[in-house]
């Protein structure tokens, strides 16, 4: 089982706020992994500091065996890892289809193509077409992001994550503030991913965790509490103490 | 399907009559091609503080730096004995955007604050330099001396102004083709994907800060050709084209205009140069109180500068056309 992406003892502290504390884990290809936890367990700071938008305070991360810890977000994109964002962050006055172009034409180095104009590229433009396809944005590719319905909002989020062709991808709560009837919809999307994709996400709607993780992380108070498949962190008395009982759905 | 919209540089008929007006002006208008040069110096000028603030969310309360710079570095390989007009201002170019480039990794560093501290900074640093290095620059007397030979070694800078005009919308029209090009390039759309979110660039493995510091260089640069262009068409370089006024009033000629369109900065440098030259017509003394009047009105009734206002007169015109 060849490892995708592993962290040794991660850790990120602000004065007294251990926000995580020695987190080791390790994901294989092709992983379909949850991480789940109350409020303020370090979820999202977790994320944070595997794309690199925080340095982690101590410990390391591997992408294969290349120790990324220090490299800049950006280029941890380049080498297969990219995020979605629980807080919509989109390119509001870029069309849909712009926005994704530009995805692709980063993700090829033609990002500094200065000579040519964009309706030139054709390829870049078909290859963003087959991503919105499937997501059904299709028909909106054309509308300024802006002025997107928010579900189609999301689904932006995970067509620019994909326009990167990502080995890994990290979604933080990809169905945060939709209806939990279209928060299906979303996890159908992801479902469907090319296999040897490694995703780990992050979701409040343990319906949807059970549904879709193959592996369940769970976190308090910034450490790994347990991990384990669904059924065991199901049956893992601590778990229901601390998290399903009080916060079955948050 | 409907047809993918994605950024051409195909030309819009309202372009094509946008640059015919200055040629139209040099026949109808005789007696101001000297006022005429400037506008266009200015709009070109406003045109590279648009390329970073209207199209990459930078913004400048210094970028008189660069426009000085190149008006100097024209300004003296003119006086000291090169007065080739297009290797001049490829000089200026050069020299603006090397300077641009080494105070970039300064201004990429903060937020908006941050950077409008930083530009006024450099922009002061600069203007002081050239004041006490009054062997060089001439100091507040300005560089005088400056001998320029002829335009294709035929057409002379004359005192009317006739021909440097048209080599000034020559150069300002080659020069907006390119920002033009860039615009619409792959290039030009991450420039706009900085504006919208310095946050999710990264994640679609763009470097922010290697965008901006690249865009800055660019600006700079041009701003060194429009200060190279008025080096030589004035044939005189004065300490005001690095003064704190003249970025001021570059910030507000382009919000006059309108950011992130192209063209505000020249609509907005012809319609803030005229209504001055007006204005000053009327009372010497007492234009800048209109001019300040028309600042806040236009900004709380249309933020969005002239070009916005234009657009949106366009949109109800289409409306019941496409109903």
């Amino acid at each position: 089982m060849t490892i995708a992406l592993r962290t040794e003892g991660l850790s990120k502290q602000w004065g007294a706020l251990k926000a995580n504390s020695d987190i080791t884990l390790s994901f294989p290809v092709g992983a379909r992994h949850a991480i789940i936890g109350p409020n303020g367990a370090g979820k999202t700071t977790f994320i944070n500091l595997l794309t690199g938008a925080l340095a982690p305070s101590s410990g390391e991360i591997l992408l294969g065996e290349e120790r990324v810890t220090t490299l800049p977000p950006h280029q941890r994109v380049k080498r297969g890892m990219t995020r979605t964002f629980q807080v919509t962050t989109l390119f509001p006055g870029l069309s849909v289809l712009e926005s994704v172009v530009m995805a692709v034409c980063e993700r090829e180095g033609r990002g500094g193509i200065w000579w040519k104009t964009v309706a030139r590229c054709r390829e870049e433009a078909d290859e963003a077409m087959a991503i919105l396809a499937p997501l059904r944005l299709q028909d909106q590719a054309n509308t300024l992001t802006r002025a997107l319905p928010y579900g189609k909002q999301r689904l932006l989020e995970i067509a620019l994550a994909l326009a990167s062709r990502p080995k890994i991808l990290l979604l933080d709560e990809p169905a945060a503030g939709i209806p939990s009837g279209e928060s299906t919809e979303v996890f159908e999307v992801i479902a469907r991913l090319p296999a040897d994709v490694t995703i780990l996400f992050i979701e409040h709607d343990m319906d949807l965790v059970f549904r879709f993780a193959e592996r369940i992380t769970v976190l308090v108070g910034g450490r790994v509490l347990t991990e384990g498949t669904p059924a065991e962190v199901a049956a893992d008395a601590r778990v229901r103490q601390v998290y399903l009982g009080e916060t079955a759905h948050d | 399907m409907t047809a993918l919209r994605l950024p051409s540089d195909r030309w819009h008929l309202a372009e094509v009559g946008f640059w015919l007006t200055p040629v139209a002006c040099f026949f109808l208008f005789p007696g101001y091609h000297v006022l005429g040069s400037q506008i266009l110096i200015v709009g070109l000028f406003a045109l590279s503080l648009d390329i970073i603030m209207g199209y990459t969310g930078i913004v400048s309360l210094g970028h008189a730096a660069f426009f000085g710079i190149g008006a100097y570095t024209a300004g003296l390989l003119a006086k000291h004995g090169w007065g080739e007009p297009f290797s001049g201002l490829l000089f200026a170019m050069l020299v603006s955007a090397l300077f641009g480039f080494l105070t970039s990794f300064l201004v990429v560093r903060g937020q908006e604050l941050v950077r409008l501290m930083v530009t006024l900074g450099i922009g002061l640093l600069v203007f002081e330099g050239a004041n006490k290095a009054a062997f060089i620059t001439g100091g507040v007397d300005g560089l005088i001396g400056v001998t320029m030979w002829k335009i294709f070694g035929v057409f002379r800078f004359d005192f009317r102004g006739y021909n440097g005009y048209l080599y000034t919308l020559g150069v300002v029209f080659a020069v907006f083709l390119l920002v033009r090009r860039i615009i619409h390039s792959p290039f030009g759309l991450r420039l706009r994907g900085v504006r919208e979110s310095r946050a999710r660039m990264p994640m679609i493995g763009a470097s922010v800060r290697r965008i901006e510091v690249s865009v800055f260089t660019f600006s700079a640069g041009v701003a060194g050709i429009a200060g190279g262009l008025l080096a030589q068409t004035t044939q005189f370089v004065g300490l005001d084209t690095l003064s704190f006024a003249r970025s001021a009033e570059l910030l507000i000629i382009l919000v006059f205009g309108g950011r992130g369109h192209l063209y505000g900065g020249l609509i907005g440098a012809a319609v803030y140069m005229l209504a001055r030259d007006w204005l000053a017509g009327l009372n010497p003394t007492y234009w800048q109180f209109w001019l300040g009047l028309l600042l806040v009105l236009m900004v709380l009734v249309a933020r969005g500068g002239i070009m916005d206002g234009l657009a949106l007169i366009q949109r109800r015109l289409n409306r019941p056309a496409a109903a």
